[in-house]
């Protein structure tokens, strides 16, 4: 197993890994949208729409698990110093960004011909909004701050406090009384739901956990090279280079 | 509301998340592109002026 704290050894690693892990990914991903679409049958009472299911539900688990991850790496950033822990967390925060605004969508679209309503002040739904203002907060957080070791650890401390709002997001339908159902999979006493659209479904959040992974690596490379790029840059200019100052204004933000 | 209808929301979601998902995609990868382009400018520029 490589060094992963070392960024050569990282790209290296991505370098290696990233083919199959995208093979993988298209693959699961088309056995999914096959069983959600063409083999699992319809709801017995919500029809066709309950194949909304297949995206909003995914979506909503990697919502909350690349919190989880921002996390864990903001622990990394602020107690362990580990040299990629920055990166893995300022790399995590657009796709959150993103799964969360499939999540809010397919659920508004979902609700609409359900519960009559795009949207509900619900604490589920308003809970869900919270984690995506705080996703597009710590984006923000980022490009706002120029010295990269400051925004990192501002970005950490904002994420750990706002993964309180992760158990919040997960109990709300169990503390208070919402229009949002409770859970049909993860809950005691096993899923409430049939095994012939659990597994279109579990098949999905396995396709969606994939793509995380295989976009949080990719983002984490370009990272590493987006702090070459501003070293270089700093080290041309320095040095006199002529094209310094407009690879200065090319490069990145970091 | 008719079941016609209501296909209408499933595609909806389909498309949205088909977009947020390739759009996420396509990010990364013109995100990598930009990166190795400058640097490999930045390298080309540290050969030119023969900074080690």
């Amino acid at each position: 197993m490589p060094n992963l704290a070392n960024p050569t050894a990282f790209l290296a690693f991505a370098q290696r890994v990233l083919p199959y892990l995208w093979a993988a990914t298209a693959a699961l991903f088309a056995l999914g949208l096959w069983l959600a679409l063409f083999v699992a049958p319809p709801d017995y009472q919500q029809g066709e729409t309950a194949r909304i299911m297949y995206l909003h539900v995914p979506a909503a688990w990697m919502a909350m698990f690349i919190y989880a991850v921002m996390a864990l790496a903001a622990l990394g950033t602020l107690v362990w110093r580990h040299p990629l822990a920055d990166a893995a967390q300022k790399a995590a925060a657009p796709l959150g960004a993103g799964f969360t605004f499939v999540c809010l969508a397919t659920g508004s679209l979902w609700g609409k011909p359900m519960w009559g309503t795009y949207w509900v002040w619900d604490a589920r739904l308003t809970s869900v909004l919270v984690l995506f203002i705080l996703y597009l907060g710590l984006i923000a957080l980022w490009r706002a701050i120029d010295e990269p070791g400051r925004a990192a650890r501002a970005a950490a401390i904002l994420t750990l406090v706002g993964s309180v709002n992760i158990p919040i997001i997960k109990f709300s339908v169990d503390w208070w009384n919402t229009l949002h159902q409770p859970a049909s999979v993860f809950r005691l006493g096993g899923p409430a739901i049939a095994p012939s659209l659990l597994w279109p479904l579990l098949v999905m959040a396995l396709a969606f956990t994939l793509l995380f992974v295989v976009l949080h690596l990719m983002a984490i490379r370009n990272e590493i090279l987006r702090r070459r790029v501003a070293r270089l840059t700093i080290v041309a200019a320095a040095s006199g280079d002529v094209f310094a100052p407009s690879l200065a204004a090319e490069a990145p933000r970091t | 509301m008719n079941e016609t209808n209501h296909v209408g929301f499933v595609i909806a979601a389909y498309a949205i998340a088909a977009v947020v998902l390739i759009g996420m995609v396509l990010a990364v990868f013109a995100d990598y592109r930009a990166q190795q382009k400058a640097l490999r400018r930045l390298e080309g520029g540290r050969e030119r002026t023969g900074a080690s």
